[in-house]
């Protein structure tokens, strides 16, 4: 047990920002919070750190009750989405900095920072000063500064949002690799649901200040407990629209229905929120169970090997996300294809139905 | 259970700036709020009087005049160095070589010793010597600032235009310098004419600064002494006798310390309550 | 309105510029169409911002022209060329009213008021402004705002084109997406031109009708987000777009054939030797490779599950190939071997398409 939250809360003035919150990370794992901006991630991270202290709770550190000790005191380092560098220091002094506190002899920091450069591939930038460098560079000596004293805790909150596109993708690929070695805690922050299956650790799903859920992330991609959890996870959003169970059917929009699966059919009759990702929701059959509904094109967008088609389905506003191109009028009548199998179905209270 | 949670040694360290604090300010100003109840003919023998200094000051007719030059002075100065030093601060280059260059002429009076400013002045502008003062005589018009209320009033504002203008242009000038350049191509964009982006764009986005300027410019000016006890004494007359050197003349030349100290509290109430207001305007503003 | 071409634009920030690498923008010749939907897309510093700036007329240009229709705009200011601009951060009049923004360009124009009224409250209505109309524009949310910014353009009926220069950048990374089908669907409601200015490759697949790639002062490639993921005439196309990239690795070729390694690979078009004046290099996406029994033989590296897809790393002795697999797409234990789609495996010759 590394980092333990107990019944942890925050709140500032009347808000409430974190709701009470328990949650165990184990040592040495790699965790992502994922959630929207003013998700409470931020926060959350804060109290992790000893950056702010719960307003309820306690914070474990490897058994230890660390609820109120300043971060100072504790191993903890921080990469924040802006790239904050000494910007008077070179790049060797600012990653060494850390060290240089720590009383740490010449000849260990230069092997230790030598090392590091290395491997963010920053060896050739070590006399030059952060004005000097690209962003990406700016942000990896950031990481380097956060890497290098061997914190048992490190806190990466949206470290790339920063970046260009391809910029991001390369130190996304890097970072799992160059964290692993260290051994240290690790918590990611990030808005983007393809970013946290891609780190491929643990996620805590975030949303309006609680914990939706904490699992390994393609579980809760996959098999999400709640509502708010698939949410947090589908980008472009997932479709929903709320369904009627009548003995064995779901009745959707009062005309169509399709039967009920097996599992399912022990439970009660009413309404139920259905929800289908959007590449479940096609415009040609593909020759799996599948249903028809009826919607009209508002905007079509295709990014090369992919369309993204956005259509209203009744007053449901949909998006379909399909392989390949597809051409379409607005304003035209299309025919939609939604791969029953694949969808989830939630109760009323947003828990998935799951039985 | 509970934890001894923040390290408090940091107290400890703000101790000299407490003791400090306390000597100059807050034992002076006790020992005024002391006087202002009392009499005394020396020899530290003091006799209660309570409020009698306060009633006398409020209904004295030469606190009154003092305290209505002091507004007609304040008043003055602020509405030309204002937006004069608005307009300096749009001429200056926004970019380039001179923009140095620039800002140093115009920080240059503000290096200038006070006492210093008023020496300069007064030698400037004699009706017989200085530069001014003859150049004025010499298109004709009657100009003496020792013996004329107008001509001494004229001098005193515009040595404190000339020395504190350049305060307000610096401030401005921060003010306008942090307005990104989207904002003016944008506004170029829209069509906007050079009057449309001051009054949309640099005058919203200088507000702050602006009332900071003008608080400080109110404050100074308020409590102006130095500079004109230099260029006029105060005189011809009283008709430049502002409140500080009132309250000096009162003081030091007649050594009625309670009604003194009664004045300097009162003058002190007041400049606290319009500071108090345009910190009200400020955090009002801000909460938007 | 109008058709905008550029006559061999260069432009330098330096006085005396001597070589290529002088100038920010080399040799731009190009028409924009009238009505047209394009994205200037590329990484930071390839001259794009520089390029959008000489359209406005922001900057001039050290050498070339630009014409609107037959019209010569070069030495015109911004709003004699009747071009509206919305930037990165948003730009608005705080002590104005939202309604006022808007009308403020139509305002300095002269508009009568009765004409103002009716086009401000037509554009706010296409904007989802409506209800906000006479709140202050300071009080709106970053989003708010940015629509303001872009209201400010649609509102006047003589604007010829209208710039985005990266707009989302400050924009919820939720909401961005909401914004990017509504900037879409104005865009197809008003058929103005207009020219988004991203590095972000899906922000500009997802808005445009045609794509303009620019790499280091040049257009390298304008085309559909289609033919852009297709037919790479770059590899530096194949590389920035796609998400993993085009996988680029070296061949030779003798007469016709192409080989890689001891392998001969079957490409789209017609190859010869003569062609080839230096590096010669294969770029296919990961999107058309796929699983066969015949082929390169290759082991693989690397399993991302992103959900939806899976994106596979692969390796033949030192070179690795990144592979895109549908849900449900098998990988093979071993003998594992993968083949080229042929019509979409192209040739490169220091860097430009040959096939």
């Amino acid at each position: 047990m590394s980092l333990e939250l107990k019944g942890i809360t925050k709140e500032v003035g009347a808000e409430t920002h974190i709701y009470e919150t328990d949650l165990v990370l184990k040592e040495g794992s790699f965790n992502v919070l994922l959630g929207t901006t003013l998700a409470g991630k931020t926060t959350l991270m804060r109290l992790m750190a000893g950056l702010d202290k719960p307003s309820n709770g306690e914070v474990w550190f490897k058994g230890q009750n660390v609820t109120g000790i300043p971060v100072q005191k504790r191993s903890v380092s921080m990469v924040y989405q802006q790239f904050i560098n000494y910007p008077n220091m070179t790049v060797f002094d600012n990653i060494a900095s850390p060290l240089k506190i720590l009383n740490v002899s010449d000849a260990e920091i230069k092997a230790r920072v030598g090392k590091l450069a290395e491997l963010l591939k920053l060896s050739k930038m070590l006399d030059r000063l952060p004005k000097e460098l690209s962003g990406g560079q700016q942000q990896r000596t950031a990481m380097a500064r956060a890497l290098i004293k061997n914190s048992e805790l490190i806190l990466l909150d949206e470290p790339l949002a920063n970046l260009d596109y391809k910029l991001r993708e390369e130190l996304r690929d890097e970072l799992p690799k160059i964290i692993e070695e260290s051994g240290s805690t690790v918590v990611y922050a990030t808005t983007e649901p393809t970013e946290a299956l891609l780190l491929s650790g643990c996620t805590v799903a975030m949303h309006e200040g609680k914990v939706a859920e904490y699992g390994p992330a393609l579980d809760i991609y996959r098999k999400p407990k709640y509502l708010t959890s698939a949410e947090v996870y589908s980008e472009p959003p997932i479709n929903t629209a709320v369904i009627e169970k009548k003995g064995d059917h779901f009745i959707f929009n009062d005309t169509v229905n399709w039967p009920v699966k097996e599992a399912y059919k022990n439970i009660s009759d009413g309404n139920y929120t259905l929800g289908v990702r959007p590449h479940n929701l096609s415009l040609q059959p593909n020759g799996g169970k599948q249903i028809k509904v009826n919607g009209l094109v508002k905007v079509v967008e295709i990014s090369g090997s992919e369309s993204m088609v956005h259509v209203s389905v009744d007053e449901h506003n949909w998006v379909s996300l399909s392989h390949g191109v597809h051409k379409f009028e607005i304003g035209e009548h299309v025919e939609m294809y939604i791969d029953i199998e694949d969808c989830l179905y939630f109760y009323k209270n947003g828990r998935r139905v799951s039985l | 259970m509970s934890i001894k949670t923040e390290n408090n040694k940091a107290w400890f360290l703000i101790i000299p700036v407490i003791i400090l604090m306390g000597l100059n300010a807050f034992v002076p100003l006790m020992t005024v709020i002391n006087y202002s109840f009392q009499e005394t003919f020396g020899d530290n023998v003091f006799f209660w009087e309570g409020l009698k200094w306060y009633d006398q000051i409020l209904h004295s007719d030469r606190f009154h005049s003092a305290f209505l030059r002091q507004v007609m002075f304040t008043s003055i100065i602020l509405s030309i160095e204002i937006p004069l030093g608005i307009a300096v601060a749009l001429a200056l280059p926004r970019k380039g070589a001179l923009v140095s260059l620039c800002l140093v002429l115009v920080a240059l009076p503000l290096l200038i010793p006070w006492n210093v400013v008023g020496a300069m002045w007064n030698i400037f502008a004699l009706p017989d010597l200085g530069l001014l003062g003859k150049m004025i005589n010499g298109m004709g018009i009657d100009y003496n600032f020792t013996r004329d209320p107008l001509a001494a009033w004229f001098t005193t504002v515009l040595m404190d235009v000339w020395h504190w203008t350049s305060l307000v242009v610096l401030l401005s000038y921060a003010g306008l310098r942090s307005i990104p350049d989207a904002y003016y191509q944008a506004a170029k964009i829209d069509g906007a004419t050079n009057w449309a982006i001051f009054r949309y764009i640099q005058l919203p986005k200088m507000k702050s600064v602006l009332i900071i300027a003008i608080l400080l410019r109110f404050m100074d000016s308020f409590m102006i002494y130095t500079e004109p006890f230099v260029l006029t004494g105060g005189g011809p007359g009283n008709s430049t006798t502002f409140l500080s050197i009132d309250l000096v003349k009162i003081a030091l030349g007649q050594f009625d310390l309670g009604p003194a100290a009664a004045m300097s509290l009162i003058y002190f109430m007041f400049i606290l309550f319009v500071c108090w207001i345009f910190y009200t305007i400020m955090m009002k503003d801000e909460g938007k | 309105m109008a058709k905008l071409s550029f006559k061999n634009v260069k432009h330098s920030y330096l006085a005396n510029p001597q070589n290529p690498s002088d100038y920010a923008l080399q040799d731009v010749d190009f028409t924009w169409s009238d009505g047209g939907a394009y994205a200037l897309l590329g990484p930071s510093g390839c001259g794009k911002t520089t390029l959008l700036n000489i359209i406005s007329g922001l900057l001039k240009p050290s050498e070339g022209q630009i014409l609107f229709d037959s019209t010569d705009v070069t030495a015109m200011s911004p709003d004699q060329r009747h071009i509206a601009q919305v930037f990165q951060f948003p730009v608005i009049y705080d002590t104005m009213t939202v309604y006022d923004n808007l009308a403020f360009p139509l305002k300095n124009r002269g508009v009568d008021e009765a004409s103002i009224k009716q086009r401000v409250e037509k554009i706010a209505e296409m904007l989802d402004l409506s209800g906000s109309l006479h709140n202050r524009a300071s009080g709106l949310t970053a989003d708010g705002k940015q629509k303001i910014s872009l209201g400010r353009g649609l509102v006047r009926t003589d604007v010829n084109a209208i710039l985005f220069d990266e707009p989302l950048t400050v924009i919820d990374p939720h909401l961005k997406w909401l914004l990017r089908s509504k900037l879409k669907e104005l865009h197809q409601q008003v058929k103005r031109t207009m020219i988004y200015v991203t590095h972000d490759q899906t922000e500009a697949l997802t808005f445009a009708d045609k794509v303009v790639v620019m790499h280091e002062g040049q257009i390298v490639q304008v085309g559909t987000p289609t033919e852009l993921f297709e037919k790479p005439k770059h590899t530096f196309v194949g590389h920035f777009i796609g998400s993993p990239g085009m996988n680029i690795f070296p061949c030779k070729i003798f007469g016709n054939r192409v080989m890689f390694e001891d392998y001969a690979l079957e490409v789209h078009g017609e190859i010869s030797e003569k062609l080839v004046v230096g590096k010669a290099e294969v770029g296919v996406r990961p999107e058309f490779i796929t699983f066969s029994n015949k082929g390169i033989p290759v082991n693989v590296v690397k399993v991302d599950d992103i959900g939806r897809l899976r994106i596979v790393e692969v390796r033949h002795k030192g070179q690795s190939f990144k592979m895109v697999l549908k849900e449900g797409e098998a990988i093979p234990d071993k003998d594992v071997h993968i083949s080229f789609d042929v019509n979409h495996t192209h040739v490169y010759c220091n860097g430009w398409v040959i096939n």
